[in-house]
């Protein structure tokens, strides 16, 4: 989806940023680049500083060291003491519960940003009209806040932040607040906003699956640190903490590379299909995992000794988490947890198949 | 709606669900001074109400020195009820939405006027902008405007007595309110002036409303300072309250009249205030 545009200062990032800010023993040290056009979604914990990189952007909060540059014109830069405020950056923020002003209309909404900018009434009505009239809200114009559901709500929240045309445009988790049926539907309109949005977007999340659906390249936030950045394809398939591991729902493991084989730090070691040498993680997924009550004959190269530690029901599977020298999931259909006859404290050997496993450098 | 359940401790009632939960069940000790409270407060009210020369009535409310005082009074309420929105508005806003250093002084003196006897406010008030005040004399020097004994005088003595009311009032409005309305207007474009006065006045409204018509209230009582600064002079700085202080001691029956106006004032205010103020939950 990047697209490549004609740009002030070659070489440079439309978005440009290193988005410094102490607050105590935390410290957020991101940084961020993007170009027009690209959605990137920071994905991490709650606490993990997502909210105060968004807030950093949008102007509400100044950075403490590092810079902020958009399309070459700085906005906040601590160490020549330059801070522009949030009302005047070129941007367009989404709010996680949309903050519509509740005294005012749906169109009165989406015209705030042009009359703030100087239109006059008519003016700034007229130019809000055909943003409604994109989300298909056109005769909601004149309901108050209250009166709209949830999904119309983050829609006119979407139009009212777009309407001002921004340069950088944020959404801080913006399907949060609805419910799981709407949510689809939010998700894919949003989808195709965002495809139409012709500047930078960046998006807060702690839904894996909105990330990938909305972004073009996912910046994973631990501890106020980037643990991990790229295509979500890519960060999907090759997990480097175990916070992602976990969205992803892969079982994942840190370890020693030697030819086709990783040893972990406790000892253990898998057998993978890869040729690696040193640092590396292997991941596998939980339906690679066979579970069987006693040792069994089988070619998997990759065989532990387990203790059932729970069971939980995950969809049409069931997830049971085992603990042992090598802690994993595995998932097993009704059948066969029923066979297996699994409970807490249930002793079995598990299974995993080289050519199931994945590994990577670290 | 659930059945009540039985109790053990009542016997069930044909109308239990419509009697109040426990009312036969308070004990004396708080039931009987409750009741004298009760009547300490209300009585006085019916006593004027019972003594009322309410024949006369009519000819007493339409005499020129009631008329005067009435529209002196509704006058320089509704003056000092404006002062007090222009300057405390802003006033609450800067306690609520902003920090510097001493903020809770600040907040300390502008409560300050609540509890200090009015008649206090007053003897200040003269001291500062009396002919001789420290500001007063330098008004006079410059403008000719002097203010004690004048009906501006009547409107600076309700003011000063009154503003805290509208002051408090806001603030708590203020603090009930999301800041983040106004960190997204702000995302919009709106500066902080544009965002007070499109998102956040709009959503303060009603607590401004309430805090106006306390203020007006307040001020329309007014008696202590406005006596001390204005003085007594029929028409000019005579507001009711003082009509009926005066009217005691010569004409006990438009003294009466006057009081009468001044409760039915009161209960017009409380009535209107009664959904903010009169529903506890």
């Amino acid at each position: 989806m990047t697209r490549p545009v004609a740009h002030p200062r070659a070489g440079t990032p439309a978005l440009d940023a290193r988005l410094t800010v102490s607050r105590g023993a935390f410290t957020l040290d991101v940084p961020l680049a993007a170009e027009p056009g690209e959605v990137l979604a920071l994905l991490g914990p709650n606490g993990a500083g997502k909210s105060t990189a968004l807030r950093a952007l949008a102007g509400l909060l100044p950075l403490t060291d590092g810079h902020l540059r958009l399309d070459g014109a700085p906005l906040d830069s601590p160490a020549d003491g330059l801070f522009r405020p949030a009302e005047q950056r070129p941007i367009g923020v989404v709010f996680q519960d949309y903050l519509l002003f509740p005294h005012l209309s749906a169109l009165d909404n989406v015209a705030f940003g042009l009359r703030a900018r100087g239109l006059r009434r008519a003016a700034a009505r007229a130019g809000a009209l055909p943003w409604l009239e994109r989300m298909g809200l056109a005769e909601h114009a004149g309901h108050r806040p209250a009166k709209l559901s949830g999904g119309q709500a983050q829609r006119v929240a979407l139009a009212r932040a777009l309407a001002v045309r921004p340069r950088l445009l944020l959404l801080d988790e913006p399907l949060a607040a609805l419910d799981a049926r709407t949510r689809l539907d939010v998700r894919a309109e949003l989808r195709r906003h965002l495809a139409e949005f012709e500047a930078v977007a960046v998006l807060v999340t702690h839904d894996p699956l909105d990330a990938m659906v909305l972004a073009d390249r996912l910046v994973v936030i631990e501890g106020g640190r980037v643990v991990q950045s790229g295509r979500p394809a890519e960060v999907a398939r090759h997990p480097r903490t175990d916070y992602i591991a976990r969205l992803v729902g892969l079982n994942l493991y840190q370890g020693t590379a030697d030819g086709r084989r990783v040893t972990l730090p406790e000892g253990q070691a898998l057998a993978t299909d890869e040729e690696l040498t040193g640092p590396a993680f292997v991941a596998f997924p939980p339906d690679a995992v066979t579970l069987h009550r006693h040792r069994p004959e089988t070619s998997a190269r990759n065989l532990f000794p387990c203790t059932v530690a729970g069971l939980d029901l995950h969809g049409d599977r069931f997830r049971v988490d085992l603990t042992g020298p090598l802690p994993m999931a595995a998932d097993l259909t009704p059948t066969a947890a029923a066979e297996l006859d699994l409970s807490p404290g249930t002793r079995v050997w598990a299974a995993v198949k080289a050519t199931q496993t994945h590994a990577y450098p670290a | 709606m659930t059945p009540e359940a039985p109790r053990t401790t009542t016997a069930p009632h044909p109308r239990g669900r419509r009697r109040p939960r426990g009312a036969g069940r308070a004990p004396a000790a708080l039931l009987l001074p409750a009741l004298l409270g009760l009547a300490f407060l209300v009585l006085p009210l019916l006593g004027l109400l019972v003594r009322a020369p309410w024949s006369a009535l009519p000819g007493l409310l339409t005499g020129p020195e009631v008329w005067q005082a009435l529209k002196l009074s509704l006058l320089s309420a509704t003056l000092a009820t404006g002062v007090a929105l222009v300057l405390g508005v802003p006033l609450a806003w800067l306690l609520a939405r902003t920090d510097f250093p001493g903020r809770r002084l600040v907040r300390a003196l502008v409560t300050l006027p609540l509890v200090l006897p009015p008649v206090v406010g007053g003897v200040a008030l003269l001291l500062v902008l009396g002919r001789n005040g420290i500001l007063g004399r330098w008004l006079d020097a410059w403008t000719g405007v002097t203010l004690p004994f004048t009906t501006t005088g009547v409107v600076v003595a309700e003011a000063f007595v009154a503003m805290p009311f509208l002051v408090i009032s806001v603030e708590g409005a203020l603090r009930a309110a999301d800041p983040r309305y106004e960190e997204a207007a702000a995302t919009l474009g709106a500066s902080r002036l544009t965002a007070f006065r499109r998102v956040t006045l709009p959503l303060v409204a009603p607590g401004i409303g309430a805090g106006a018509v306390l203020a007006w209230a307040r001020a329309l009582g007014e008696f202590g300072a406005t006596i001390t600064f204005a003085g007594n002079f029929p028409g000019r700085t005579q507001t009711m309250p003082l009509a009926v202080y005066l009217a005691m001691e010569s004409d006990p029956e438009a003294a009466i009249a006057l009081s009468l106006v001044l409760l039915a004032v009161s209960v017009a205010v409380l009535a209107g205030l009664r959904d903010r103020w009169m529903s506890t939950p």
